[in-house]
């Protein structure tokens, strides 16, 4: 049998996405949270690239790490003086989500156990063409166009109400 | 590599995301646990798209594209509600932003 390093790199990104999440979920301070966000989002991108996303990993990595990211960083600058740096949690509220969010992970595992159809579907390692033209051709000239439309819309709406929320009042 | 695999990561971080969201008292913070949330949704849009359709089908993944536009406008006003806070409270953290409570 052949020895790949296929699996190991896999599974060191999935170490990689799960345990820089346990950190951002548990750590005090804000700024080590938002870096390590950053390496999950890394993670999640190379889990892309597993799949044969390449357009989707790389859009990942410009959109969430170049754009969504220091959005996050700003906001922790702009609104955290040196004494909102560290995060506040509350005890019992600690032990409610720990026991909320348990019961749930237990919930969605026995389901991906359980379910026939999504038994013994292993990646056969076949190579597939770049996706680049096929998801060009879908947003633009097929299925996908309407909600193209529309989530540019969208955008475009969001950006313009997030300037007006955010801009100083001017008061007459 | 098989279709739990993913799942089961994909499962972790939604879980992590809504613990975030449960136990954090910083608005910011809650945000983080959102993106991890939306981000394991995504990873299974690809992931079904990769082992259960056929593999010239990548549907999923454009629609995991739709969904990380949706989450860019979801942070950029998310932000700019927390900024508007920030100027009307002085702080972030959920609790103290109260003024419409009975």
């Amino acid at each position: 049998m052949e020895f790949t390093l296929k699996p190991f790199i896999f599974y060191g990104f999935a170490l990689m996405t799960i345990a820089s999440a346990l950190v951002v979920v548990t750590v005090r301070n804000i700024v080590h949270a938002a870096f390590s966000l950053m390496v999950t989002l890394f993670g999640v991108a190379g889990l892309y690239v597993f799949l044969q996303a390449d357009f989707l990993a790389a859009t990942q990595v410009i959109v969430y790490v170049g754009g969504i990211l220091v959005l996050i960083l700003f906001g922790v600058m702009m609104t955290s003086g040196r004494l909102e740096m560290r995060i506040h949690i509350e005890r019992g509220q600690l032990l409610l989500g720990g026991v909320v969010a348990l019961a749930l992970l237990m919930l969605l595992l026995t389901v991906i156990a359980n379910t026939p159809a999504w038994k013994n579907l292993t990646d056969d390692g076949t190579e597939l063409p770049p996706t680049t033209e096929r998801i060009g051709e879908l947003i633009l000239n097929g299925p996908f166009l309407l909600p193209f439309e529309v989530v540019s819309v969208l955008l475009l709406v969001a950006l313009i109400g997030a300037a007006l929320i955010s801009r100083k009042e001017v008061r007459d | 590599m098989t279709l739990q695999h993913y799942l089961v990561i994909s499962a972790i971080l939604f879980t992590l995301g809504i613990f975030a969201v449960l136990t954090r008292r910083n608005a910011i913070s809650i945000l983080m646990g959102i993106e991890l949330i939306l981000n394991s949704c995504n990873l299974n849009f690809a992931a079904f798209s990769r082992f259960m359709t056929p593999p010239e089908d990548i549907s999923g993944q454009v629609i995991a594209i739709f969904g990380i536009v949706l989450a860019a406008a979801e942070a950029a006003v998310f932000l700019a509600i927390i900024l508007a806070i920030y100027r009307e409270f002085g702080s972030i953290r959920p609790n103290e932003v109260d003024t419409l409570k009975g």
